[in-house]
């Protein structure tokens, strides 16, 4: 057996991969696959080719696009292998097919014919080929023309068929759920099917619809009851069971559906809990598969309505889970503490250490997983110790993608635990330090702003005193080397805002600071404007405080080189710092008021300051502004420049070729620094040419959408608005307007965080004594029972306070539970009772399986008459039919045994028991030195000789 | 589902692709080259198990089996449970192994449009539709011999058909 893909290729195609192998690199592997594109290139297109050879040069084909070469010269061929009558042939062509094309390739059409023709073929292969290209081929537009036949073959004698039917109905359902929204009930109706892989095969689309929609799906939380608990007891033919457990992917399927289903409802979880509790019981907890159940049912048990005895086993395979050795098992047990917790929480205490020792294990899957954890059961109490991991973390991986999920988880907690400011600002130091440039920006912003608006608290002091220690801890910083961008602007801006506001360091060695900053990072142009900005405030501060202000040296060449600077927005910047110099005391303090970064910017959208300017004009002789709306005859350009833009975005094709007037539209409303470069060395009277033009732009634009008026307002608030001062608070300004919904946010989270402090100080104090784990065990879980007391302080609740809600809930109520439930659960002992199979799967006096035959008549018929058939075609095929039997289990399984044996069976072993099987596999396992031997003669004999380098071609892959 | 599975050996040459999202080619080749990097700084004794999703996008997960000079990989989404993925793997190789006899590397690479045989028995679409190791056997071997019997005259060269009566 097993042989038939035998050596079909020829010399070529073994010399080709051979070569492959050999390549010393990729640029010589690139070499040899392009000079056999080459050769096929020339061949395939030859007249009269074999069948045989097309083949192979089609299966070459496959080879060398999936060594990443563009095959597509040849796609028509294979295409045209799909049309073909031989059965190899077409497999492979459609086999190619699928590897080359997609739903959406220009070959498709030439293929929905031959699938259509396929679907009817009398071949079973035939069909079952069309089926596969079906689920990869076939899109949106074109499911109709197939659709029907699939559903035919969804009643076709070959369980392989009906399979694969629905299997490709599900994928229509996945592509386009209205083609086949009608159709969705024949998922119901394959749940029946006699055989077992059907039904296994059903559950996946099951899966699917239940999770988009629980509720129209609640009926069938008995039949898959009742099908678990049959695929529990080995009702299923030995074929599925797998390492000794019976059907193990089939019942993970329906523990993740029953998860689904008895998610939030208690009268369907109570149907669950039997047999949920039944699997825990018999699930063999020392084989891998064993533990996937296991894992499956304490994902459906912290999924359901919560049940204290179902808990309590989950709570103990996961023990043995975090017990265990093998990677595998802790990541897993780690996961499930993280479903579980969600329920009881308390049960993490006591698996601390070995989620610690998982915490420094060098398996960085397993570290993650962790931090997962943790990140779910952070609370006030553990915040400092699990971001401090967190950031040391961070330090240590390469990994951006996860370095910034990471950092900006430690943002989150951070955020909403800070047990103190300066914790949270140190925190906060850190992440930008180590993780700079992959914060969010928003995050900076957020910073700033909490530094401006302290946590909310009417306290002016602490407020002050979070911004000197934020100062001081900023101008350490800056010592040190190289700091990402984002943080520099946060630096700047704090130092620019405060840096001398509680007066314990002077202007110039600020400015100083801040000269040294734009000097180091000279190619970075936000943060030199930062920079420049903050030192305006400095000089503003100085100035509206009387004191005199000394340019230092470097700063005034600083300044030169930026008044010459290419980037606009630095020139800008630079002549207003000038000119702010330039002002008295009594300027400069409205321009630029002390600590003013979060007063509210009331913009003017009508721009009234300006009325008395309009006014004198008019009264000049200057045409009034004419809205729009009211100009109908008047030639105004820039109304038909705007026509224009209206019309293109209505008919597109049509004037697709005039992309021009949109591109003016657009250099009209210029972004809100280039606006602001414009003006300053604009002198008055070119006001009045500029600003009939803008004005009536900015009307106009009020048609095109709110985002566009916003953007233009910006400039508009810059060119008219309080002029010295916008550019001055433009960063600020984004900030501060962000604020308002904010402000609560930060005021709840630190009025009950400043409480925890305390406690957990005390707490610290106690444990210090203890071995360093235990400390850390201490510090992530210890503080568990104390924060449940607390009561929940500020209406933006936080993770802690939502812990405690569902802490102080769920024991209530699954004690409520406990008390229903233990009335019955006693009453029918022999339910639970594992020990004798035999006894239990006689006990329940209907059998479960009639109720769910009342699902659907016409299957049951069928299921019905199978029943009264002979159990000699039961044999044949494997056969789900022993589920209908009513015959006792035991009675069942002997015959099973009988036909078994009686079978002849060329394979010989796979009909016999998971372990008679594993341990026939070990046994030819091992380095079965004949077995290579013949291999590498064949070889030989084909031409190809096997050099050394090439030897472990030849290893056994299970040996 | 699963949303690739992959074959490749310890030297990053690609055995077996296939997407059962279509990906254009280059994006496939990026996407084995990014596997490899995990899969080769990847310590022994650890487990079986990477987060994908620097690679995959979110919501993947990766689970890969190292035998001999073959790694087995898998990626799918949440609706799969990784300690089964796992044994999925198991299943797959297992099945090549009955297929083969002492399946090797070289099966692999001459025998490519019978493993996707085979994986397409297992995986269908992007789902499990077969977890039998016996089932998906008994199906593969009905095709090989439907196939040999439209076939055989014309299509075995004289030499594999002793590597055949094996």
């Amino acid at each position: 057996m097993g042989s038939q893909g035998g050596f079909y290729q020829s010399k070529e195609f073994l010399d080709l991969v051979k070569s492959i192998g050999e390549a010393r690199s990729k640029a010589e592997e690139d070499r040899i696959v392009l000079g056999e594109i080459d050769t096929l290139k020339r061949r395939i297109s030859e007249p009269d080719i074999p069948k045989r050879k097309m083949k192979e040069y089609i299966i070459r084909l496959v080879y060398v696009e999936m060594l990443g070469h563009d095959a597509s010269f040849g796609y028509i061929h294979a295409v045209k292998m799909t049309h073909d009558d031989s059965l190899l042939v077409k497999r492979t062509g459609y086999l190619a097919v699928t590897l080359f094309l997609n739903e959406d390739h220009d070959l498709i059409i030439l293929i929905v014919n031959t699938i259509q023709k396929d679907l009817k073929s009398d071949n079973y292969l035939v069909v079952c080929a069309a089926l596969n290209a079906v689920c990869k081929l076939i899109n949106e537009e074109t499911i109709p023309a197939v659709l029907p036949q699939v559903v035919e073959l969804l009643a076709h004698p070959k369980e392989a068929v009906r399979k694969k039917a629905i299997m490709a109905l599900h994928r229509f359902y996945q592509k386009s759920p209205s083609s086949v929204s009608h159709l969705v009930s024949n998922f119901r109706k394959r749940l029946c099917d006699n055989d077992p892989g059907v039904m296994g095969a059903t559950l996946c689309p099951l899966f699917d619809l239940i999770t988009i929609d629980v509720n129209s799906y609640k009926d069938l939380v008995i039949s898959f009851v009742s099908i678990l608990k049959q695929v529990a007891e080995r009702r299923l033919p030995k074929a599925y069971d797998y390492h000794q457990m019976p059907a193990p992917f089939i019942q993970i399927k329906l523990l993740k559906i029953l998860a689904l289903l008895g998610s939030g409802d208690k009268q369907a979880s109570e149907n669950m809990y039997t047999v949920v509790g039944d699997i825990f019981r018999k699930c063999d907890s020392s084989s891998n598969i064993g533990n996937a159940v296991l894992y499956e049912c304490i994902c459906c048990v912290s999924s359901i309505y919560p049940n204290p005895k179902l808990l309590e086993s989950a709570a103990d395979a996961i023990s043995r889970f975090l017990k265990s050795d093998s990677h595998n098992l802790r990541y897993m047990g780690i996961d499930a503490l993280g479903r579980l917790i969600k329920i009881s929480p308390e049960i993490a205490e006591q698996h601390q250490l070995a989620v610690i020792d998982c915490l420094e294990d060098p398996d960085d899957t397993l570290k993650r997983k962790t931090f997962e954890l943790l990140y779910k059961m952070t609370k006030s109490t553990n915040v400092e110790v699990i971001v401090d991991r967190m950031i040391d973390y961070t330090i240590s991986i390469n990994d951006n993608h996860y370095k910034t999920e990471i950092a900006s988880r430690c943002v989150e907690l951070a955020e909403q635990f800070a047990p103190s400011n300066q914790w949270f600002i140190q925190t906060m130091n850190k992440v930008f330090e180590h993780a700079g440039d992959l914060v969010n920006i928003k995050v900076a912003h957020n910073l700033m702003r909490l530094i401006a608006e302290g946590f909310g608290e009417d306290d002016d002091t602490a407020d002050s005193q979070l911004r000197s220690s934020a100062v001081d801890s900023y101008l350490h910083i800056l010592g040190e080397p190289k700091l990402p961008s984002v943080f520099l602007q946060v630096i700047c801006w704090v130092l620019g805002e405060y840096g001398t506001a509680d007066g314990k360091y002077s202007a110039s060695f600020i400015t100083g600071k801040l000269c040294d900053v734009a000097e180091a990072y000279s190619n970075d142009e936000t943060v030199k404007a930062y920079a420049v900005t903050a030192l305006m405030k400095i000089y503003a501060f100085e100035i509206a405080a009387g004191r005199k202000v000394d340019m230092l040296p470097e700063c005034q060449s600083l300044m030169e080189e930026f008044l010459a600077s290419h980037s606009t927005d630095l020139q800008q910047r630079a002549y207003e710092l000038q000119a702010v110099i330039g002002l008295d005391a009594h300027a400069v303090e409205s321009i630029m008021p002390s600590d003013a970064s979060c007063e509210d910017i009331e913009v003017d959208k009508a721009l009234s300051f300006l009325n008395g300017y309009i006014q004198d004009s008019i009264e000049k002789g200057a045409q009034p502004y004419i809205p729009e709306s009211e100009r109908s005859g008047m030639l105004n350009i820039s109304k038909f420049r705007n026509q224009d833009h209206h019309e293109a975005s209505s008919h597109g094709l049509r004037f697709e070729a005039y992309e021009l007037p949109k591109q003016t539209v657009q250099s009209r409303i210029p972004p809100a620094s280039l606006a602001s470069t414009e003006l300053v060395p604009v002198p008055e009277p070119m006001y009045v040419s500029e600003s009939y033009p803008t004005t009536t732009v900015s009307s106009a634009s009020s048609d095109a959408g709110s985002t566009e008026l916003k953007l233009r307002l910006d400039g508009v608030q810059k060119k008219w608005g309080r002029q010295t001062h916008s550019p001055a608070t433009s960063t600020s300004s984004t900030t501060s307007q962000k604020t308002v919904n904010g402000i609560t946010q930060v005021d709840g989270s630190n009025t009950s965080n400043s409480r925890t402090r305390e406690t957990y100080e005390s707490r610290k104090q106690q444990v210090e004594i203890t071995p360093e784990k235990q400390k850390l065990a201490a510090s992530l879980f210890g503080g568990s029972s104390k924060t449940e007391k607390k009561p929940a302080t500020g209406h933006k609740i936080s993770k802690s306070s939502s812990y405690m809600v569902e802490k102080s809930h769920v024991p209530k109520s699954s004690m409520e539970i406990a008390s229903e439930k233990k009335a019955p659960i006693q009453q029918p002992p022999d339910l639970l009772d594992f020990g004798e199979p035999t006894v239990q799967s006689n006990a329940p006096s209907v059998d479960p399986f009639k109720e769910l035959e009342g699902l659907l008549e016409p299957t049951t018929e069928v299921a019905a008459a199978k029943n009264h058939s002979s159990t000699a075609a039961a044999t044949k095929s494997p056969d789900i039919m022993g589920l209908y039997t009513e015959t006792p289990a035991g009675i069942h399984n002997k015959d099973d045994g009988d036909i078994l044996s009686g079978l002849s069976n060329p394979p010989g072993t796979h009909m016999l028991g998971g372990t008679t099987r594993t341990q026939v596999a070990q046994s030819s396992k091992g380095p079965n030195l004949k077995d290579s031997l013949q291999k590498d003669a064949l070889v030989r004999q084909m031409g190809v000789t096997p050099s050394s380098p090439n030897p472990i071609l030849f290893k056994d892959l299970l040996g | 589902m699963i949303k690739a599975v992959m074959v490749m050996n310890t030297q990053g040459k690609t055995r077996l692709a296939k997407f059962y999202e279509y990906l254009p080619v280059e994006k496939q080749q990026e996407l084995l080259r990014g596997v490899f990097a995990v899969l080769c700084s990847r310590a022994e004794n650890v487990s079986n198990f990477i987060d994908a999703e620097s690679i995959f996008g979110p919501d993947s997960r990766l689970v890969y089996k190292h035998f001999a000079t073959l790694y087995f990989v898998f990626v799918f989404d949440s609706s799969e449970n990784e300690l089964a993925v796992l044994d999925l793997i198991q299943v797959f190789v297992e099945t090549l192994d009955r297929c083969f006899k002492n399946v090797c590397e070289l099966d692999v690479v001459f025998n490519y449009s019978k493993v996707h045989t085979i994986l397409d028995e297992m995986i269908f679409g992007g789902q499990v539709v077969e977890t039998s190791s016996s089932e998906i056997m008994k199906a593969v071997e009905e095709i090989s011999k439907l196939e040999a019997a439209s076939n055989a005259i014309t299509l075995i060269p004289k030499s594999a058909s002793g590597w055949r009566s094996r």
